[in-house]
């Protein structure tokens, strides 16, 4: 099941092999562990995007600006809709740590509709603003807003991808190990969108419209 | 557009051009001796087994190695072909290489020396070494340390097919728009470099986080990080600066390739795009990556004096903190790279003072090295000799950089031959250097038996000698006024000095056929230079503690540790090789897999129809990649169990070696 083994069973006295149980928590430490570092590296490729935002944000190159392209209360409402999808992902954590395999599907298909719902509202949001002729190439400060918000969007997409295939997981194999540690790991990269979602709100539509 | 081929032509194959038809005819018949091999001693099924499907760090780590060594032979050629240009090229002389082949040379170049023959170098290194120096059975993650091997190839390989299809960036190796945007660059040469470079960056962001796993929770019982060895403690710093800093490369490329694809204005000059924004983004990343690639180096020539000088290192504390500082520092010093942008006195000054800063951690290196060699018995074996050239060249190279790190003295030497020499200075003086080093040094672990001595000298003096004969003369005529990446030039004076250039570079060309013939030489006379012992140069770290070429598992039983140099005190206190009466126990390994192979291949496919703009195929990489990557994860059948018995029997086999019960 593991790479390696726990360190009590190289002691010169342990002859037998530890219980698996125990490797799983070896693994799911070392992959929870690997798995924060690289959302620290995505905390960098955001901050990246965050400050090309703040260079060119305000580079209209005679264009439309924030203030008069951004509706706040329908961003308002996507803010809200992605935070309710993060308080249906706690609701699937809790079934799966209470072992209910059919409650957490069914969490999980509610968080799946929600999040799906923020993305169905942001390519409308997209497409709105396209149509109005505020694309990504009609200044800077467009292509830097749809490259930050874009990226952020691919994040939570690849989080729906990601539900199905833990949704199949699931269904086949129960709440094994294998499927807690992953659900562990996407319930972080679910939460790390929206604590990435409350900058964008901030940096790029309340200070947008100021 | 042609939606099966994209804007791929039959007259982007530059088969009329006799120099690019060469390289490509050696290329392909390589590749065909190769298969020949193969094919001649029926070695596909090992091959596959053995390193393709392999998740084993020291395969992994050979693996990258060769790739290193390989791509070097490419990078060189590019370098002797511009030195001869030069040496040729006084007007109204034009040379042999007309001017759009000759940027892409200078592009490639630089391109392939830190991307595709630095980073594997290190890279394979640390896979080879860290594992084995902290008593680790492998990496935190087998699999994704094999899915970055054939990231890191596949760009590599990226990078070669523009050799044959279209041609590569003229840009330069930073690509700074807005040259290499669309309205100036419209081929595909800047494609082939964003593509490249993102696919090996993955591979190296994912290094970074699996080996900080590695290093931070698979040490064994007793290692603190305060009894690590420096290789690994190097390693570390490496690594953060990876995963901190590669991300900032992934957002640029990307950027840049929205501005070249999509038609955005972040870097353009219309539309309110930014270019300097590029450079600064380009350097934050940039420098960190000088750090990335030199902080190992220093590990290794750590390792090196102290075994060699047999004496623990001089200030190991000092050692570690000051590896930190660099780590730290690296990351407030990227604007030196354009202190002519006109940011003003006072940023220019922050960022010189803290470049000066950074030559005080280094100094302290600098006279640990030396306190440790002093009173030592030095033994003046091939890796000394590597390290002593290195505390030497690497120290000149420095000082240029301090020099440099003056802005009003950058004002006059940025963009010549002074800089050129400076960081070929430090990266041949300190990285290449501390590479072959390490090569000589571990090569006796990685594959069982040592390399040739007397080749091995022969390689460092070439390489010593023509080093300076080859930079020292582009300090002058850094002085004498000219600028990089000339393509020809009118002043005469120039001349003498570029000639004695291209002769260093014909020595180095020696070196390099030294290495060759070193390898060649120590394959063919193997069992003369067989390793039985584990322990050819009576090291202090834990990876001489196993058998050369180590098992699977690398150590049968995991070693307790109590101080720094663990296997140095092993032996002092006579339980180095083997506590008689130990139990061994059954050991768990992960399987081989293909998964990691086939994403690097459908990489590589999805890449070259991003550069081609076939969107079918790219579509199809993008969905294979995915699928290879799923069935992976859907894989429970993973591990498998090496039995106590099995272990056993492995363990005397090697005792019998060291000449033990």
């Amino acid at each position: 099941m593991t790479i390696l083994d726990l360190p009590e069973a190289h002691s010169l006295h342990a002859k037998q092999h530890p219980p698996a149980h125990e490797d799983d928590a070896e693994l799911t430490e070392k992959t929870v562990f690997g798995f924060w570092l690289y959302l620290m590296s995505d905390v960098v490729l955001f901050a990246t995007l965050f400050a090309v935002y703040a260079v060119v944000g305000r580079s209209y190159a005679g264009g439309p600006t924030g203030k008069e392209l951004f509706d706040l209360w329908f961003v308002l409402a996507e803010t809200a809709v992605l935070l309710a999808s993060s308080v249906t992902f706690g609701f699937v954590t809790l079934a799966a740590q209470d072992n209910r395999k059919t409650a957490t599907l069914a969490w999980m298909a509610v968080t799946f509709a929600i999040g799906a719902l923020f993305i169905v509202m942001e390519l409308y949001e997209f497409h709105h603003l396209i149509a109005e002729g505020a694309g990504p190439t009609r200044s800077a400060f467009l292509s830097a807003y749809f490259a930050l918000v874009g990226t952020h969007g691919l994040h939570v997409f690849t989080g729906l991808l990601w539900m199905i295939v833990m949704a199949v997981q699931l269904a086949r194999d129960g709440l094994s190990a294998t499927v807690h540690r992953r659900l562990g790991l996407l319930g972080l990269f679910w939460h790390f969108l929206d604590v990435i979602w409350i900058i964008v709100f901030t940096e790029v539509y309340l200070i947008g419209v100021l | 557009m042609n939606p099966l081929l994209g804007k791929l032509t039959l007259e982007e194959i530059p088969y009329h051009e006799p120099i690019i038809m060469g390289a490509v005819g050696v290329a392909l018949l390589g590749v065909l001796a190769i298969a020949v091999v193969l094919q001649r001693y029926r070695l596909w099924g090992w091959l596959w087994s053995e390193y393709i499907t392999s998740v084993d760090h020291k395969k992994i780590g050979i693996m990258y190695v060769l790739l290193g060594l390989v791509m070097l032979l490419r990078g060189f050629t590019d370098a002797v072909m511009m030195r001869l240009q030069q040496s040729m090229s006084l007007d109204p002389n034009p040379g042999y290489l007309p001017p759009e082949h000759f940027d892409q040379i200078f592009t490639a170049h630089g391109v392939i020396m830190i991307f595709f023959v630095a980073m594997p170098l290190i890279v394979g290194l640390m896979n080879i070494a860290v594992p084995l120096q902290i008593g680790a059975r492998d990496v935190a993650f087998p699999f994704l340390n094999s899915l970055s091997f054939w990231l890191t190839f596949s760009g590599a390989m990226l990078v070669n097919a523009s050799l044959i299809f279209g041609e590569f960036a003229k840009t330069g190796w930073a690509a700074y728009p807005p040259l290499s945007q669309l309205s100036f660059s419209p081929d595909v040469g800047v494609d082939y470099y964003i593509w490249s470079l993102q696919i090996s960056g993955i591979g190296t962001l994912l290094t970074g986080v699996n080996f900080l796993v590695t290093i931070l929770r698979m040490r064994a019982p007793g290692m603190k990080m305060m009894r690590m060895p420096i290789f690994v403690w190097t390693a570390f710093c490496t690594n953060v600066l990876i995963v901190a800093a590669f991300p900032i490369l992934t957002v640029t490329l990307a950027l840049l390739g929205l501005d070249r694809y999509v038609g955005t204005h972040f870097f353009t000059n219309d539309g309110g795009g930014e270019q300097m924004m590029y450079v600064n983004l380009f350097w934050a990343w940039g420098h960190p990556e000088v750090y990335i690639l030199v902080l190992p180096a220093f590990g290794v020539f750590s390792e090196v004096v102290a075994t060699f000088s047999g004496k623990p290192l001089f200030g190991y504390k000092t050692m570690v903190w000051a590896t930190i500082a660099i780590t730290f520092f690296s990351f407030v010093v990227w604007l030196h790279h354009f202190f002519t942008m006109g940011a003003g006195a006072n940023v220019n000054a922050f960022f010189g003072i803290a470049t000066m800063i950074i030559a005080v951690p280094t100094g302290v290196k600098m006279f640990n090295w030396l306190f440790t060699m002093f009173r030592g018995r030095v033994r003046f074996s091939v890796p000394m000799l590597w390290s002593i050239g290195f505390i030497i060249t690497f120290t000149i190279g420095g000082m240029t950089g301090v020099l440099l790190a003056m802005p009003g003295a950058d004002f006059v030497l940025h963009n010549s031959l002074f800089l050129v020499a400076h960081f070929h200075n430090t990266i041949i003086g300190g990285v290449v250097f501390g590479i072959f080093a390490a090569i000589n040094y571990w090569f006796p672990k990685a594959m069982g038996f040592r390399l040739s001595e007397p080749l091995g000298r022969a390689s460092f003096w070439c390489w010593l000698i023509g080093f300076y004969v080859a930079f020292m003369p582009l300090y002058v005529l850094g002085f004498m006024g000219m600028t990089r990446r000339l393509n020809h030039y009118p002043n005469p004076d120039w001349q003498p000095w570029l000639v004695l250039a291209a002769v260093g570079v014909a020595i180095i060309a020696v070196g390099i056929l030294c290495t060759i013939l070193q390898i060649v030489y120590s394959v063919w006379k193997r069992d003369q230079l067989r390793d039985t012992t584990g322990d050819p140069w009576d090291g202090r770290t834990l990876e001489w503690a196993t058998a050369s070429p180590p098992p699977i598992y690398n150590f049968a039983e995991v070693p307790r540790i109590t101080e720094i140099d663990a296997f140095a005190n092993m032996k002092a206190n006579g339980t180095g090789m083997f506590v008689p009466g130990t139990p061994y126990s059954d050991i768990h390994m992960p399987r081989n897999t293909a998964a990691g192979f086939l994403m690097g291949i459908f990489s590589l496919a999805l890449g070259f129809g991003l550069v081609w703009h076939i969107w079918w195929l790219v579509g199809l990489g993008a969905i294979a990649m995915t699928g290879a990557l799923l069935v992976r994860l859907f894989d429970e059948d993973i591990a498998f169990i090496i039995p106590a018995e099995q272990v056993r029997e492995t363990e005397m086999r090697r005792l019998e070696g060291v000449g033990q019960p």
